[in-house]
C-alpha cells in the first residue's frame, strides 16, 4: 500500500503521520508539498495535524483552498480513502468533504491529553481491527475542537451512522464530562457518506508504538492496509 | 474603492468567545452588560469603479472563503 501525506507551513504532525505509515506498510509515504497540484497513484492520503497556514482566517480555511487540496478532494471524489487527523479533520471541513466545522473550543483552552474514545463502527476501512463500542485511548492537542453542525445535517449525520467516535468516559459512557471541548453530541471523528473520508480531532499517529506510551492507534493503520492493499 | 466585510457569528452558534468578553467587562466593574458577540472585519482594496461589479466580487469572496457559512454571515460595505 502506498500512502501520501500532504505538508503545508505550519504542519507539524507530518512526519509523526509518515512514520506511523512507514512502520505499518513498510515503505515511506510520498510527502506531497501544499503547492503541488498533481499527486503520484496512492491508496491513501493522509492530511496531518498542525497549525496551516498559521490558522489564518479561520482554522483549516487558506489550507483548504490550496493547489494540493483541489487534488485531494478530486481524489477522494473518485474514492480513495482519506484520513484527515486534527488540523486535518478542519481542513478536510473547510474542503466541504466532511459536514460541520470545528469551532474554538467551548472553555476557550488549548486541551492536550489522552481521552478516552468509542468506537462507533468496524464496517468501515479505518476500524476494521476495533470492535463496534471499543473503548480506546488517543491523545489529543486543540484549541478548535468543538465539532458544530446545524441541527438538520447533524440528525443526518446520525441518521446514517456518520460518527466514527465520540469521546467518553474510561467504561464507555458517553457524558458530558467526558467531553474535552463541547462537541456537538461527543463527536470526535466522523466520516463521509460513503465512508471514504475520515476526519477526528484525536491522535491515532502519536499511540501506534507501545514506546509511546500506547499503541491503541495502531489497529488504524493496520486496518487501513487489509483494506487497502 | 474600499470594501469592508463584517463577519459575525449566526445567531444560534455558541461564542465563547464573546462570553468571555463579557464576563471580562463584567468584572472591570461595567454593568448592565448583556450578550456580547465577537466578529472579525476584513478590509479590502479593489481596482474597480463599479460598485455592483465591486460587490459581486466581494459577494464571490465571502462565499469561497472569507466566511465559513455554516457558521457566519456577512455583511459587506463598499465605501466608494
Amino acid at each position: 500500500m502506498q500512502a501520501a501525506v500532504v505538508v503545508f507551513p505550519g504542519s507539524n504532525c507530518d512526519r509523526d503521520a509518515a512514520v506511523a505509515l512507514a512502520e505499518a506498510t513498510g515503505r515511506p509515504p510520498y510527502l506531497a508539498w501544499h503547492r503541488d497540484s498533481a499527486l503520484p497513484a496512492v491508496d491513501l492520503i493522509v492530511i496531518p495535524g498542525g497549525f496551516a497556514y498559521g490558522d489564518y482566517l479561520r482554522a483549516g480555511a487558506m489550507a483548504a483552498r490550496s493547489p494540493v487540496m483541489r487534488e485531494v478532494v478530486a481524489r477522494a471524489g473518485r474514492g480513495t480513502p482519506i484520513l484527515a487527523i486534527c488540523n486535518g479533520f478542519q481542513v478536510a471541513t473547510e474542503a466541504g468533504l466532511l459536514p460541520g466545522v470545528l469551532m474554538r473550543n467551548a472553555d476557550l483552552r488549548f486541551v492536550c491529553r489522552d481521552v478516552h474514545l468509542k468506537v462507533e463502527s468496524d464496517k468501515t476501512p479505518f476500524t476494521a481491527h476495533y470492535r463496534p463500542g471499543q473503548v480506546i485511548r488517543i491523545p489529543i492537542a486543540h484549541a478548535e475542537g468543538n465539532y458544530f453542525a446545524d441541527a438538520a445535517t447533524l440528525a443526518e449525520i446520525e441518521a446514517r451512522g456518520q460518527v466514527a467516535f465520540r469521546y467518553c468516559a474510561a467504561d464507555g459512557a458517553v457524558t458530558a464530562a467526558a467531553n474535552p471541548n463541547g462537541s456537538q453530541h461527543n463527536i470526535a471523528g466522523l466520516f463521509n457518506r460513503a465512508r471514504t473520508v475520515l476526519g477526528m480531532m484525536p491522535h491515532p499517529e502519536r499511540l501506534a508504538d507501545p514506546l509511546l506510551g500506547g499503541s491503541d492507534g495502531k489497529a488504524m493503520f493496520t486496518s487501513l492496509i487489509a483494506a487497502l492493499s | 474603492m474600499k470594501a469592508r466585510v463584517h463577519i459575525t457569528l449566526k445567531s444560534g452558534v455558541l461564542d465563547p468567545q464573546g462570553k468571555a468578553i463579557g464576563h471580562a467587562l463584567s468584572s472591570l466593574g461595567f454593568t448592565g452588560i448583556g450578550e456580547v458577540r465577537q466578529g472579525k472585519v476584513i478590509e479590502i482594496e479593489l481596482a474597480e469603479s463599479d460598485p455592483a461589479t465591486a460587490r459581486a466580487s466581494i459577494e464571490a469572496m465571502c462565499t469561497k472563503l472569507l466566511a465559513n457559512i455554516v457558521i457566519e454571515n456577512y455583511t459587506i460595505a463598499i465605501d466608494a
